[in-house]
């Protein structure tokens, strides 16, 4: 198989999250990814089987392999984020390897939040838990659009079909009540390789792909969204020298939508109107730009913009506004949300001044259940809350447009980055 | 008009330079550190791309040890005016004479890890308030969990337990006074990226990436090449080889491979089929400990 190019462009890595509960397997599934991808250089092979040796397994442990910092190789966990990297003929990918314990939930939605695919791991033997349901309610949250459900260790239910058909009606009945709109299941063994890179023997009832065949194909062109154009100007690009003396130039990268020479656009917030000139690159003018492209736009007229503009178009853009409407996790094991407190607010390329002015619930994690009383929002907590910001942002509903739809709260005190946002317009 | 047909790197391309540009907005004083290697290199490159046609608006900074390869510190020189950028080199020989930091003797003594100090202080006098660097996260375990805008506090340390949550494609830059960022653009491209980048984007580097034929003795299993800042101990003969060098770094420290890839395409092909990571093959200073690496970006290695 060639790699494929959609529009010119060689297809971007794919970017997944694993989410697992301790001792799902999670680390010897990626372990065995790697491994079964020939992925793995030979000193990184050597420096495991030599610590498994020391440590007295008589296997070699895959978990090592993507095991990082020293206090998780202290407690034996995974705490942080941890990205890793393979690449097969077809694809590349980007993993970003997540914690799953409801400790680190916020480290999860870290990982969530670029991924185009979730890999939710469950044990064959216990079928869907506490912890299955939350992972798959932050998949839902975030937007990723494909969840994978991978039932492993299938080895230690005798390869049994109807448990993994059991396992897959239950989990079907549960995520009817989320928004996630493609999810497979693939029965595994990450300790045995069954069904992760080679087809399972064990298991010749199972007609579906194996899970890299999954990764390598599932197509994401058709995720993105090309209908609302969105340009968050990142920087004015005036080069004050002799050869481009009226040059003014807006460098941002493309949030959503396309963009070409020639249209008609609005720029917020001054709702002036101006046609695209020509979008630049380093390599010259290009005749279209897509999402997450990083170009330059120069507009027909000499109209003010400076970064924190955004540029759409006239009969398609946000509406500007101080109020906000959002579901918000919060990160900062320091100190709970407080009422009314400012924090700064990084809405794409925009930084503005926000208070939130309300908590309408929390969100069990678990049951779903909207405790309405709540007033308040501690570490890995989640909520719908409204905001009020001291100036107007360009929001969008998260679930239509994940750039122009999300942001960031930051403590002005302590610059840590407190809370994860999700905007939800009454139009979406 | 030209249709972009980009290649392989195009998408790991553009989230770099989103984050040069953002960051270059957010902060007042950024700095690239630039040593001559292919990373530096690659991100020069980038840098140059993200603000085009402008210059590059902050200046780069060499660390330099003083052990340096010769064709490297040539290439150095020439490539900053190319890019008609402002280069400032930060001496470690300047630390060890004004005893900020001092010097381990003998044929195994390295300045590698005298950096840190170099690099500090070079910070502080320049006041600046982000840094520029080329690690990729696939590099080292270490690596794997930093962010792409990375915190430093007063002292230059990174504290791996206290990162700040890095969501979507936003990126927090803020620090206090005296406070710094590390931001490191290609943290999520491999070696083999960085080679596809240097092929599509004919990008020139130091010629010792290439295969040539050099004097060289083993050591620890590696290839050290023969250098007037690298004593030899009893039983290390010399002899010649043909080899390249996959990183690039303090002469003391930096090993080569036995390769045939004479050109860009070459390597590429190499890279692809590789069995063993750059830093496992060729950096004596990683090999120290288990958890080396860890240590010293703590301290504040790059
Ligand atoms: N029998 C069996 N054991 C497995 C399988 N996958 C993982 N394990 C074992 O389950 C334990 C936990 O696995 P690990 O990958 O460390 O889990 P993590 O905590 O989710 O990363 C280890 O003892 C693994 O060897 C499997 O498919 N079958």
């Amino acid at each position: 198989m060639q790699p494929d190019t959609t529009a010119g462009r060689q297809r971007a890595p794919l970017r997944f999250a694993t989410v697992g509960s301790v001792d799902d397997g999670k680390s010897t599934l990626i372990g065995r990814l790697l491994l079964d991808s020939k992925s793995i250089f030979e000193d990184q092979l050597e420096h495991i089987e030599a610590v498994s040796k020391r440590r007295g397994n008589d296997y070699v442990d895959l978990a090592l392999l993507t095991d990082g910092l020293r206090a998780e190789r202290e407690q034996g966990i995974t705490i942080d984020v941890a990205y890793r990297y393979f690449s097969t003929p077809v694809r590349s990918f980007i993993i970003a390897d997540c914690p799953g314990h409801v400790q680190y939930t916020r480290n999860a939605i870290t990982g969530a939040s670029t991924a185009d695919l979730a890999l939710v791991l469950v044990d064959a033997r216990h079928g869907i838990v506490e912890q299955t349901r939350r992972h798959s309610l932050l998949v839902s949250l975030l937007g990723v659009p494909h969840l994978v459900i991978c039932v492993n260790k299938m080895d230690l239910v005798g390869h049994d079909r109807d448990q993994f058909d059991a396992i897959r009606q239950e989990f079907t009945e549960f995520a009817a009540r989320l928004d996630l709109r493609d999810v497979t299941f693939i029965p595994i063994s990450a300790l045995d390789g069954d069904n992760v890179v080679d087809r399972s023997a064990n298991m010749t009832w199972y007609e579906g792909p194996t899970l890299l065949h999954h990764l390598e194909t599932v197509y994401t062109a058709s995720d993105e969204n090309l209908i609302d154009v969105r340009f968050p100007v990142q920087y004015v690009i005036r080069p004050q020298r002799a050869d481009h003396h009226d040059y003014r130039g807006y460098a941002g990268t493309v949030a959503a939508g396309t963009l070409r020479p020639g249209d008609e656009v609005l720029v917020l917030p001054s709702g002036l109107t101006s046609r695209i000139a020509r979008i630049d690159t380093a390599d010259g003018p290009v005749d279209e730009a897509r999402p997450s492209m990083a170009v330059t736009v120069l507009l027909a007229d000499d109209l003010d913009v400076s970064r924190g503009d955004m540029i759409c178009r006239p009969n398609n853009h946000p509406t500007p506004s101080q109020d906000l409407d959002a579901t918000i996790a919060w990160m900062d094991s320091e100190a709970p949300l407080a009422l009314r407190r400012v924090y700064a607010l990084k809405h794409t390329t925009r930084t503005v001044r926000a208070m939130i002015t309300d908590v309408h619930y929390r969100l069990d994690v678990h049951s779903l259940h909207r405790d309405t009383e709540a007033t308040e929002l501690k570490l890995n907590e989640i909520g719908r809350v409204t905001l009020r910001a001291t100036a107007p942002l360009f929001a969008d509903d998260y679930r239509r447009s994940r750039v122009t739809g999300s942001f960031v709260l930051i403590d002005e005190a302590t610059n840590q980055t407190v809370a994860a946002g999700m905007l939800r317009t009454a139009t979406a | 008009m030209v249709t972009r047909v980009a290649g392989a790197t195009a998408q790991l391309e553009d989230e770099a330079i989103t984050i040069i540009r953002e960051v270059a907005a957010e902060c007042e004083r950024p700095v690239l550190l630039f040593s001559g290697g292919k990373d530096s290199v690659v991100m020069l490159h980038l840098a140059r791309r993200a603000f085009w046609p402008a210059r590059i608006p902050f200046p780069v900074m060499h660390v330099d040890t003083g052990h340096n390869f010769d064709e490297v510190i040539a290439f150095r020189d020439r490539t900053v005016d190319l890019f008609d950028v402002k280069l400032i080199v930060a001496s470690v020989q300047d630390s060890i004479d004004r005893g900020r930091v001092h010097e381990d003797t003998g044929p195994r003594a390295s300045r590698n890890p005298l950096q840190t100090v170099t690099l500090l202080d070079a910070i502080t006098e320049h006041r600046f308030d982000a840094v520029f660097g080329g690690a990729r996260r696939d590099e080292e375990r270490a690596r794997a969990k930093e962010r792409v805008v990375s915190h430093r506090d007063e002292f230059g340390q990174w504290d791996p337990k206290n990162q700040r949550p890095e969501l979507w494609g936003i990126y927090n830059t803020r620090r206090n006074r005296g406070e710094h960022v590390r931001v490191f653009p290609l943290s999520n491209w491999t070696e083999l990226d960085v080679w596809r980048f240097i092929a599509e984007r004919d990008v020139e580097l130091p010629s010792l990436y290439f295969a040539h034929h050099r004097q060289v003795f083993r050591r620890d299993g590696m290839l050290m090449a023969t250098n007037r800042h690298v004593p030899r101990l009893d039983g290390e003969e010399p002899f010649e080889a043909l080899v390249r060098f996959r990183t690039i770094g303090d002469a003391t420290c930096t090993a080569a491979v036995e390769s045939a890839a004479f050109t860009v395409d070459d390597i590429v092909a190499e890279t692809a089929v590789a069995r063993v990571t750059e830093r496992g093959a060729t950096r004596a200073d990683d090999r120290i400990s288990e958890a080396g690496m860890e240590d010293r970006k703590r301290q504040g290695y790059f």
